[in-house]
């Protein structure tokens, strides 16, 4: 019975649901194509704005800002994927042991408390203990905050494989490295790549708590982004944001098939 | 393979005696770089501001009574209440109110209708849903500046459709910060609803039709109490963000709309700066975030009950 699940209306709101995330994406992706030193009219297609990124006079200060972003991204998410895997295995494959509920409220917490209040206290935490702040206080802050979404779909993954393929590979003498490197980590890996592509994605995309705690003369691609637009956008601006929409995309595709994959496995 | 030992086979691939070095990483890293910074944040704000930013280490009231109270520019004056600090959050709530209301009003249905598709549709249209989210927070608020600015594409559009005469003045406006609070978290208000709206038997809102329930009847008295606890996350998952907001009120709000985000990083920057005070700000602003998940715990408990 079609009749109790349409709503009239409900397709309309959806729609504009879609226009109001998208339109200003869209938009800028437009105008980052405009051969115009003003921001306002259009001056026909060029590729100019993204020549300049790389070659313009701000070239070197967003390459030094991008290279930070992706290297701190690259390492938080490896980092945050390794912890995250390790910590699934206790707390799906552990049994019952005191504290788990403590653990499971730790693991959340990056994500219960407000990225702001995160901010200050990881400011405060790092100046009272006299750690200079810059690229270490970045990357130790961000492994800390990747680590609930590397952990989500790892445990997820984990919760719907059956022990029986581990004690299957024991029964055969497979030793518990043998196990896990040969049978559980290989199931496992949709999960693991969902989780490390989001830590790398949560990471790159984080402007609050960075820029709290980079310290002077350190920046990240956002905090640079944030810096030149206190002054007004200027197309370099948008051609910048441009290609860090293009990395998202690409980003969400790739998990996007990596969970039809793990769906087609499902054990 | 006569001689060799029996494999272990019972509770061989059990990894609990192994749980404390696999759980240590999480403690540590989460324990130490949050947990503790977190407590020693509550610390910092009952101690004394240093003038060139940082705490001298002397117990006192002192950001809190800031905070609450106004003993004159001289503090000799008995303490009458000071609304400016309050008012301040009760801005942020009645801003992040607004916009959990609005990503309510178009996330449900948008949710609904994208649950009530064939399943080989939904993951499309949820993968849609999700893309902005993946999207830089940053770039998307830009973006959103970009398009509703004064002479922005938004107004040259309108204009050319002749609906206005004059460029609408969005940015530095309240309904600027909501919308991009709105966009901000959107998809968190419809990832938990569609999760619910999901899990819905559909059979209990044909036999409510079978008993001649009117459409909206059937949705209001059968559909929402069953889907309730998805609508009470998403509700959660966008306002607690949008409360510490930094990026949306500072970027598309003026100084009529600062929020509480704005407050605790101003208490941060240079020498203006008043740590002790920031941090008690965060701690005000902590509460109030605990006060709301204890709320959604209690709802989610007793509707589990039900």
């Amino acid at each position: 019975m079609k009749g109790v699940r349409h709503y009239p209306g409900f397709l309309g709101i959806t729609i504009a649901c879609l226009v109001v995330l998208y339109a200003p994406l869209i938009v800028v992706t437009i105008y980052s194509f405009n051969d115009s030193n003003s921001i306002t009219a259009w001056g026909g297609f060029s590729w100019r704005w993204y020549v300049d990124v790389f070659t313009g006079p701000e070239a070197e200060r967003f390459g030094a800002a991008a290279w930070n972003s992706i290297t701190i991204a690259l390492i938080a998410a490896t980092a945050s994927t390794a912890i995250a895997v390790a910590a699934a295995l206790a707390m799906i494959r552990g049994g019952r042991f005191r504290g788990k509920s403590a653990t499971y409220a730790l693991i959340n917490l990056p994500l219960l408390v407000p990225e702001i209040v995160t901010a200050v206290a990881t400011l405060i935490f790092f100046s009272a203990i006299g750690l200079t702040t810059g690229y270490l206080t970045i990357l130790i802050a961000h492994i800390t905050f990747c680590i609930p979404f590397a952990y989500l779909p790892i445990a997820a993954r984990l919760s719907g494989i059956e022990e029986t393929y581990e004690q299957a590979a024991r029964d055969l003498y497979a030793t518990r490295a043998q196990a896990f490197w040969l049978i559980l980590l290989p199931l496992l890996m949709p999960g693991v790549i969902s989780g490390y592509l989001l830590a790398f994605i949560i990471s790159l995309d984080d402007f609050i708590i960075t820029n709290f705690v980079k310290g002077a003369g350190m920046e990240t691609l956002p905090t640079a982004i944030f810096g030149s637009v206190k002054q007004g956008i200027k197309p370099n601006i948008m051609a910048i944001s441009t290609l860090m929409l293009a990395v998202s995309v690409l980003f969400v595709t790739l998990s996007y098939f990596v969970n039809r994959i793990g769906q087609k496995t499902r054990t | 393979m006569a001689g060799a030992p029996l494999p272990p086979s019972n509770g061989g691939t059990s990894w609990s005696r192994l749980k404390t070095p696999l759980l240590l990483p999480t403690w540590a890293m989460i324990g130490v770089f949050l947990l503790i910074p977190v407590l020693l944040m509550a610390v910092y704000s009952f101690l004394t501001k240093e003038f060139r930013g940082g705490v001298i280490w002397d117990f006192t009231l002192a950001a809190y009574d800031q905070f609450f109270f106004n003993r004159g520019l001289f503090g000799d004056e008995p303490p009458v209440i000071e609304w400016t600090y309050i008012s301040i959050f009760w801005r942020s709530i009645w801003q992040a109110g607004l916009a959990t209301v609005a990503c309510l009003l178009v996330g449900f249905p948008t949710a609904w209708f994208i649950a009530t598709r064939p399943p080989s549709q939904r993951s499309v249209w949820l993968f849609l849903i999700t893309i902005p989210y993946w999207v830089n927070l940053l770039i998307r608020t830009v973006s959103l500046k970009f398009l509703i600015r004064d002479n922005g594409p938004l107004n040259e559009f309108l204009m050319g459709l002749g609906v206005i005469t004059d460029p609408l003045p969005l940015v530095n406006t309240n309904l600027a910060v909501q919308l991009g609070l709105f966009y901000s978290y959107l998809p968190f208000m419809v990832l938990p609803i569609y999760a619910a709206v999901e899990r819905y038997n559909f059979a209990l809102s044909e036999a409510a039709a079978d008993l001649y329930a009117p459409r909206w009847t059937i949705l209001r008295e059968v559909v929402l109490p069953v889907v309730k606890p998805g609508i009470v996350a998403g509700c959660l998952l966008v306002f607690v963000p949008s409360l510490g907001a930094f990026l949306a009120p500072d970027l598309l709000g003026g100084a009529k709309t600062y929020m509480i985000g704005s407050l605790i990083d101003e208490q941060f920057k240079g020498s203006q700066g008043n740590w002790p005070f920031g941090a008690a700000v965060a701690v005000v602003l902590m509460t109030l975030v605990l006060i709301a998940l204890f709320l959604q715990a209690r709802a989610a408990a007793k509707g589990a009950r039900e």
